[in-house]
């Protein structure tokens, strides 16, 4: 099992992640962000910076405020509205020699890039026999809670998952976004960054209708300013519990967190942080503890990364199991605009989902 | 109640089908020499004309006329002449390969000879091309590039340096300026565009050269391509080869009816020429004035490449079966070999003799190849490379999922 994400305890196993540099501060995911782009471009002169709006304005979500200014035009630049183009460009890019890292302004306007993502970076590799390869990373802010109706609220990380040859990974706090980050960038193979929209600014446990808590308030949001990793392909038991796992990323891992609180069920909150590929030992040693599992995603469920989840339990952890694996997850509709809350997996339906867990059997 | 009559939906088609001869009148040709040649550093839209008439060299008597003679050595023309002769005995060798299912699959460039082949002459070391699957005359250009490797990459046999996994033809070749060939059509376009991109990022000086088709340059990704080339004015040359045929789509629904592709070009602000792709010389001269454009910091162009696919679009297809079969013969910019032939014995540079002593010392040359590939096994002889290799690339390091599923399949 890995080191959990705490800070403190982050000091790396060996081979695992690089030592934490002194000096750390307290950083929105938005700061972490932009700090672990702006260590790379810093170190590495092949990385370059660009997306719609990401230039002289630093993203609509400022995640790269400054970094124009600091290393030029030539290095952080805006793209015109055309997310192939984005990507089209990057893999080219990447195959000069480069370690592109772009922007998708959301990661509902991915789709125009999606022959640019499946067919040609994740595949570049394998059909060149690794004669070019595309080493870049595409950014791109996720799933709902921000009131941003169905056309800036989508989860499609499973759409990515299905696709051989590129890396999903998904941070749920600031200090695992800026260690993965920089590990995504600095990796050879293609990685789709999903950056959980709600999580920018604080930890969000679900209740919209309570005060927002910040980053700065959180333990997790101490980073530190210097050039660290947070290892690849690797989970994080982001709550130690003995009850069930929960094997969650991104929002849903606070969600999960105050489900576990208002329950009193000892849950095991497994942060997978790396979709795929999956760490896979994590998973099973969890549910081999546990002998109970749920899933839990704020994506729709047909064929969610949730349903490869409970597949691999299934498949690894059968014997182990006391009571079937459940999915908790969005409903399968576009995201509601006004019905918002009604449609995210709040701490209610991952709750009830934990008390199902614990009665039956 | 309208006045109006009812609506038509506009379907192009082509003026020849099976059994009646095209009218090539829709090409609208320019006399050879006749289009101004207008100085490197052109704005854009002073290319309109350019955009919308044809550079020729080559007359009908085979002469070099008009400012955009290349003024090429003869010694440069024989190698182009070599490179063509090469192309086409090269694709005639491995159609017969395919028929003796020695390999599953080819496509020729039978009638685009000139384009690849001049345009690889005006390109310099460490320049990158992005190309289609038909630009197999940018590698035979090369004297540096082994038949051999090709060949096994068409039998996807233990020599295969892509490790069987591309269809062939599909061939990646870095260290010769060759990106690796999608079949996803026209997203190597744009892939250029941000090569080049990169290459001016870096203050370098090389450029890139990426490739489409008429049919394809109805995808998204030719006209991203065409926007971030304009908007960053990356150094790179965008040719779009119109050959008249997307398999059986004549280039008029690919959107070339009443209009050219070079349009498309002056439409984004990109310098654009409509070049006779039959001809040589005129490749050369405008491959070379787009390269030195992109190389000074002057930006992109897009060149039209007029040609004629005179085989079929590949060996699966029947181009009888919706177009006259005797198409070629009749296209008036008609076969690049032989205008370059008779230009170069006009200047007294080439002979009968010589031509045919070269096209036999190249037949040799291919079969002798082709020998060589062999001996790494073809498609018939069911050599495989190790099953291992089908689980390696995927990613740069093997993840644990597919150790597991190598050994499944091992099992």
């Amino acid at each position: 099992m890995n080191a959990p994400t705490q800070p403190a305890q982050v000091a790396p196993a060996a081979g695992e992640a690089s030592p934490v540099a002194a000096g750390s501060r307290r950083m929105t995911m938005i700061q972490a962000l932009r700090s672990a782009m702006d260590v790379m471009l810093e170190r590495d002169p092949d990385v370059v910076v660009f997306g719609q709006d990401v230039g002289y304005f630093g993203g609509v979500f400022r995640c790269t405020e400054g970094l124009q200014a600091k290393y030029g035009t030539s290095r952080v630049f805006d793209a015109p509205i055309s997310e192939g183009g984005i990507v089209g460009a990057a893999v080219g890019m990447g195959a000069y020699g480069l370690r592109p890292v772009v922007e998708i302004q959301f990661a509902d306007y991915f789709y125009p890039a999606s022959d640019q993502i499946v067919s040609e970076a994740a595949r570049l590799r394998y059909r060149s026999a690794g004669d070019f390869t595309a080493p870049i990373t595409v950014r791109m802010p996720c799933g709902g809670g921000i009131y941003g109706g169905q056309t800036h609220s989508q989860s499609p990380e499973a759409l990515f998952t299905h696709v051989c040859g590129i890396r999903t990974v998904i941070p749920s706090n600031p200090y695992d976004a800026k260690g993965l980050l920089i590990a995504s960038i600095e990796n050879d193979d293609p990685v789709i960054f999903l950056e959980p929209k709600r999580l920018y600014n604080g930890p969000f446990d679900g209740h919209h209708d309570r005060p927002i808590v910040a980053w700065s308030k959180h333990p997790l949001g101490e980073v530190p300013e210097g050039h660290y990793t947070v290892p690849l392909d690797r989970a994080a038991v982001f709550r130690p519990g003995s009850d069930l796992t929960v094997l969650t990323y991104g929002t849903m891992v606070f969600v999960a967190e105050a489900a576990a609180q208002e329950t009193g069920v000892d849950a095991e909150i497994v942060d997978l942080r790396t979709l795929w590929p999956l760490d896979l030992d994590a998973v099973v040693a969890s549910v081999k503890k546990t002998g109970r599992c749920i899933v839990v995603h704020e994506a729709t469920r047909t064929s969610g990364f949730g349903a490869e989840l409970a597949a691999l339990v299934q498949e690894h952890c059968f014997y182990d199991l006391e009571v079937p694996v459940e999915r908790v997850t969005g409903w399968d509709t576009p995201y509601p605009h006004s019905l918002e809350w009604a449609y995210f997996p709040g701490p209610d339906r991952v709750g009830a989902a934990m008390r199902r867990a614990m009665e039956a059997a | 109640m309208s006045q109006h009559e009812p609506l038509r939906l506009h379907v192009p088609e082509p003026t020849g089908r099976p059994g009646c001869q095209t009218d090539f009148s829709y090409l609208r040709l320019s006399p050879a020499g006749e289009v101004r040649r207008p100085p490197l550093n052109a704005a854009p839209a002073d290319t309109t004309d350019l955009a919308y008439t044809l550079v020729r060299v080559l007359d009908d008597e085979g002469r070099a006329v008009g400012p955009w003679n290349p003024q090429a050595e003869p010694g440069l023309l024989r190698r182009g002449m070599r490179a063509m002769l090469k192309t086409r005995v090269f694709d005639a060798r491995m159609l017969i390969a395919q028929r003796q299912k020695k390999i599953s699959f080819y496509m020729q460039c039978l009638g685009e000879e000139a384009i690849a082949t001049a345009h690889a002459l005006a390109l310099d070391a460490g320049d990158m091309s992005f190309p289609t699957y038909r630009q197999q005359g940018l590698l035979l250009a090369r004297d540096d590039v082994s038949m051999v490797d090709m060949m096994c990459q068409l039998m996807s046999n233990g020599g295969d340096p892509l490790k069987g996994r591309q269809l062939p033809v599909m061939y990646s070749l870095k260290r010769a300026g060759f990106f690796s060939i999608s079949g996803n059509l026209a997203t190597q376009f744009i892939q250029a565009v941000g090569w080049a991109m990169a290459s001016a990022i870096k203050g370098d000086t090389r450029i890139a050269s990426g490739w489409i088709g008429d049919g394809a340059t109805a995808e998204a990704d030719f006209h991203t391509a065409l926007t971030f080339a304009h908007v960053y004015r990356a150094p790179v040359i965008l040719n779009v080869v119109n050959n008249q045929w997307a398999i059986s789509t004549f280039q008029a629904i690919a959107g070339g009816e009443s209009t050219t592709f070079a349009a498309r070009g002056v439409g984004c602000g990109i310098a654009s020429l409509r070049v006779d792709g039959n001809d040589f010389l005129a490749v050369l001269a405008a491959s070379r004035w787009a390269a030195e454009r992109a190389r000074s910091n002057l930006g992109p162009t897009l060149i039209e490449w007029l040609t004629y696919r005179a085989a079929a679009h590949s060996t699966s297809d029947d181009p009888s079966k919706y177009r006259p079969a005797d198409d070629w013969s009749h296209f008036p910019l008609g076969d690049p070999v032989a205008r370059l032939k008779r230009h170069l014995i006009s200047i007294g540079a080439w002979s009968d003799e010589e031509h045919a002593a070269t096209q036999k010392e190249l037949e040799a040359e291919v079969a002798a190849a082709q020998k060589e590939a062999e001996r790494h096994g073809t498609l018939i002889d069911g050599h495989t490379p190790p099953l291992a290799t089908m689980f390696e690339d995927v990613y740069k390091e093997m993840p644990p999922h597919l150790h597991d599923q190598l050994r499944q399949a091992s099992a």
